[in-house]
């Protein structure tokens, strides 16, 4: 069979059209081009691609199985290392992970995993299948999980699987973590994904509390001594906002990614006023930073009717963190990135509206610590970008409510838990940790992947203590 | 879901509710605060708490009706249900029982917040001299029950219709004249009364307490829409307060920010009042 140098194209929502709309860019692979692009999987008998994927999926066995039309044992295979296929499928930055050393890049592009892996996912999760609720044992012991985002969820999961009663607390009133509050509806669609996700593992015997916000309802040595939960694991992630520290960031218009995103995603702003939940912004926006979240908040602005939108970023478009996809995407959405920018100061009006961004240019210097060339600003090249919101997507770090309130849990000097990488073990007996708030904002898949580990822990530590 | 106990209306547009949430009830604190749903569709809105009852589980709003959201919870009757409810949230009032003399002030609906907060420190054995403000007589709200636990109350309403005429700060200076030594005022009210009464006590030197109300989303600390300028540094009002050291609070930054949403909240109560408020 002569070799496919390129990956089967995606078929997409056109950039003029899904610009305006909420519903999911990618439409998914239908079957003949899935099988198709299975077909162009070598089947390595020693995977460049595997140790790519922070959770080692077996990808050649998986590919192999939809070679064979066995979408069924496909997703099984999937499942013995990631619990969340379809999540991840979409949002992974395959291109630095499983996708980085494909044979085949050596000679055109990789196979399209993700794109298969969400084939397969979504080929299940439309099936419906009945869940199974898990038969407990009447003296099954009992573990809490505090946050319901991609790390308490898989934790949760492998723990009931095992026999385990779990109860996760969550702060929202809605469980997903950043996969409801952050991440957007048309990058991954919360009713047919993400909640189906919820449910089913409520369906398995999972019990979710919403509305309850641990180290004020309750701490965690209360679990443990008079809630009757015999371990604990931390997921509440990385949701505090940073802001810049340059003048006018408290003027009217400038928002943070999180509450931007979250009065959109979560408090569905874009469907005002029948969602109580306001979202004030004018035509022309800003976004500050080149993560996803910085695209993210950039082609949400175009979907809530901005005319024009920014990336400002201090670095250049190698640097950009986001996903190449993403960032493929707003441009043709038509998103304007301003490089090797970085704002100085947010000019208001006499009402104490946004009216402009001023920005200073800069270029790139000695590379850093991160092996990164430094931006430094060029002297006197400030200018004004003529704006009227701003959105700050510079990064989010620890929310210390759990932490201030857990004696014997230690945390590191920037506030994330300490946590042992392999077992997720904190230093307080009976108490994991995992996800981004352990390692900082990462990725989905390494706070599924870091569930998954402490589950495996948890399970050990609970057995010795049976 | 978070069954309505009992519904009162005290003064019209301002109503009295005990939402039933006994785990809330148990941890809660003076100074703290709530953020409730009404519905599906409803937004989060937070909500001082009024007062708390551990036994029978219930946590006391009061409100004021001024938008889409408070209109519709205030439709809503006993027995009914809100379907989120999330607290305690905030950090409790500082208080102990070698506070001295405490000027409580509450302004308006700010009564009722400020209601536990003077409990709290009448029954640490402070002195508490409380200062009620209101436009007028008919909606002065807490009258029996600031009066239960206050050494002396003292009424300000704008048109004299009842006590001092005038503002909360003109019976302050009252005060302050007659030669009360005043160790700590703790003002809840409206942006400007608690602007204008921090400004009476700077130069007078008493420190001065503060309970801001900035728009708040989540109220965990996760999207900082509540943050407000205090002396250098950016605070976010749910989790670093909601009490501030009022002689360090921006307050003009803090009014301009209350007045972000406000074509859109016109908007979602015009839709509220047009499609019934069941929404
Ligand atoms: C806008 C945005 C876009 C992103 N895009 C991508 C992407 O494309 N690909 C990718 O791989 N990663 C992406 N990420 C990163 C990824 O979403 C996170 O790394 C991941 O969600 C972390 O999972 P977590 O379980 O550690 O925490 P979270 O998902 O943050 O979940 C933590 C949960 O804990 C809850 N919580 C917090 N405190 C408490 C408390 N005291 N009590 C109870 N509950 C609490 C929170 O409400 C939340 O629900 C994105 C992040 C954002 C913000
Ligand atoms: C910590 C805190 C405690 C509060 N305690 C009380 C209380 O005990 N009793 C009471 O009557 N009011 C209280 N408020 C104010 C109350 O939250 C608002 O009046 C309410 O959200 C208005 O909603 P609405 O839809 O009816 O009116 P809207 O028309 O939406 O708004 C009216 C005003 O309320 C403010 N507001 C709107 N949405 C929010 C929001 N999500 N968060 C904060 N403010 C908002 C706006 O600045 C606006 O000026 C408190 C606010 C905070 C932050
Ligand atoms: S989980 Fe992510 S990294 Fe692993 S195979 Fe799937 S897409 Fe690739
Ligand atoms: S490296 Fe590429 S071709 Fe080889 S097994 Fe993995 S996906 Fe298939
Ligand atoms: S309300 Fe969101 S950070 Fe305070």
């Amino acid at each position: 069979m002569a070799l496919v140098l390129e990956k089967h194209k995606m078929p997409e929502q056109d950039p003029q059209v899904r610009a305006h709309n909420f519903q999911e860019v990618a439409l998914g692979y239908d079957e003949e081009t899935a099988v198709a692009e299975a077909n162009r999987c070598l089947g390595c008998k020693n995977p460049q691609c595997r140790p790519g994927c922070p959770v080692g999926i077996d990808i050649p066995a998986f590919i192999g199985k939809i070679k064979e039309r066995d979408f069924d044992s496909a997703i099984s295979i999937i499942k013995e290392s990631s619990s969340l296929p379809a999540v991840c499928g979409r949002v992974c930055p395959q291109e630095n992970q499983c996708e980085k050393n494909c044979v085949l890049t050596h000679k055109g592009e990789s196979v399209a995993i993700g794109r298969l892996e969400r084939f397969v996912a979504d080929y299940q999760l439309d099936k419906n299948e009945e869940v199974k609720p898990i038969e407990f044992a009447p003296d099954a012991q009992k573990v809490a999980i505090i946050g319901a985002g991609p790390s308490g969820l898989t934790c949760a999961g492998d723990l009931a699987r095992k026999g385990y009663k779990v109860t996760i607390f969550e702060a929202l009133h809605v469980a997903g973590g950043v996969l409801s509050y952050g991440i957007p509806e048309f990058r991954l669609p919360k009713d047919k994904i993400v909640k189906r996700e919820i449910d089913n593992l409520q369906k398995m015997g999972v019990t979710i509390e919403v509305n309850s916000i641990a180290g004020r309802l309750f701490t965690v040595d209360e679990l443990m001594d008079e809630m009757g939960f015999d371990a604990v694991f931390v997921g509440t992630g990385a949701g505090l906002p940073h802001f810049m520290n340059i003048p006018g960031e408290s003027l009217n218009g400038v928002y943070s990614s999180n509450e931007f995103l979250t009065r959109c995603n979560l408090m569905k702003a874009y469907d005002f006023p029948n969602h109580a939940t306001p979202i004030a912004m004018g035509k022309k926006v800003a976004v500050v930073g080149g993560g996803n979240v910085a695209m993210d908040a950039a082609r949400t602005s175009l979907r809530l009717g901005a005319d024009k939108v920014y990336i400002v970023y201090r670095r250049s478009e190698a640097e950009l963190p986001a996903r190449a996809e993403e960032v493929h995407h707003a441009k043709e959405e038509g998103i304007d990135f301003k490089l090797l920018n970085n704002p100085v100061e947010i000019i208001g009006d006499e009402n104490g509206w946004v009216k402009s961004l001023k920005c200073i240019r800069m270029e790139l210097g000695e590379p850093d610590a991160s092996g990164r060339r430094r931006p430094v600003a060029v002297e006197g090249s400030e200018f004004e970008l003529d704006v009227d919101t701003v959105i700050m997507a510079i990064g989010n770090g620890p929310n210390p409510i759990v932490a201030s309130t857990t004696p014997g849990m230690d945390t590191n000097k920037r506030g994330n838990i300490i946590a042992d990488e392999e077992t997720g073990a904190t230093t307080k007996e009976g108490v994991f940790a995992g996800g981004d708030i352990v390692t900082g904002a990462a990725t989905v898949i390494l706070a599924m992947g870091a569930g998954k580990k402490a589950a495996a822990a948890i399970d050990e530590y609970l057995k010795s203590k049976k | 879901m978070f069954k309505i106990m009992y519904k009162k209306e005290l003064s019209p547009g301002i109503f009295h509710m005990d939402i039933e949430a006994p785990r809330v009830a148990k941890k809660a604190k003076a100074g703290q605060f709530i953020v409730l749903r009404v519905d599906e569709k409803g937004e989060r809105i937070p909500l001082t708490i009024a007062d708390f009852d551990v036994e029978k589980g219930t946590i006391t709003l009061i409100f004021q009706v001024l938008g889409a959201s408070t209109m519709q919870l205030s439709a809503l009757n006993e027995g009914d249900s809100i379907v989120d409810f999330a607290g305690p949230l905030g950090q409790p009032s500082e208080i102990d029982g070698n506070m001295g003399t405490v000027v409580c002030i509450g302004g308006g609906i700010g009564v009722a917040p400020v209601y536990p907060i003077a409990r709290a420190m009448h029954e640490a054995g402070n002195k508490v001299i409380s200062i009620m403000g209101a436009k007028t007589k008919d909606i002065l709200i807490f009258e029996d029950k600031m009066r239960a636990i206050s050494d002396e109350v003292i009424i300000a309403t704008d048109d004299g219709s009842y006590g001092v005429k005038g503002f909360v700060t003109t019976a302050l200076q009252q005060l302050v004249d007659r030669g009360e030594k005043i160790d700590q005022v703790t003002a809840i009210g409206p942006g400007i009364m608690m602007k204008s009464v921090c400004d009476a006590t700077r130069p007078l030197g008493i420190k001065t307490i503060v309970s801001l109300n900035p728009v708040m989303v989540d109220g965990t600390g996760m999207c900082g829409g509540c943050r407000v300028q205090v002396g250098d540094e950016m605070k976010f009002a749910c989790v670093d307060g909601p009490e501030f050291d009022g002689h360090l609070v921006d307050f003009n930054n803090l009014m301009s920010r209350g007045r972000m949403f406000r074509e859109q909240e016109a908007k979602a109560k015009d839709h509220v009042c047009n499609i019934g408020l069941g929404r």
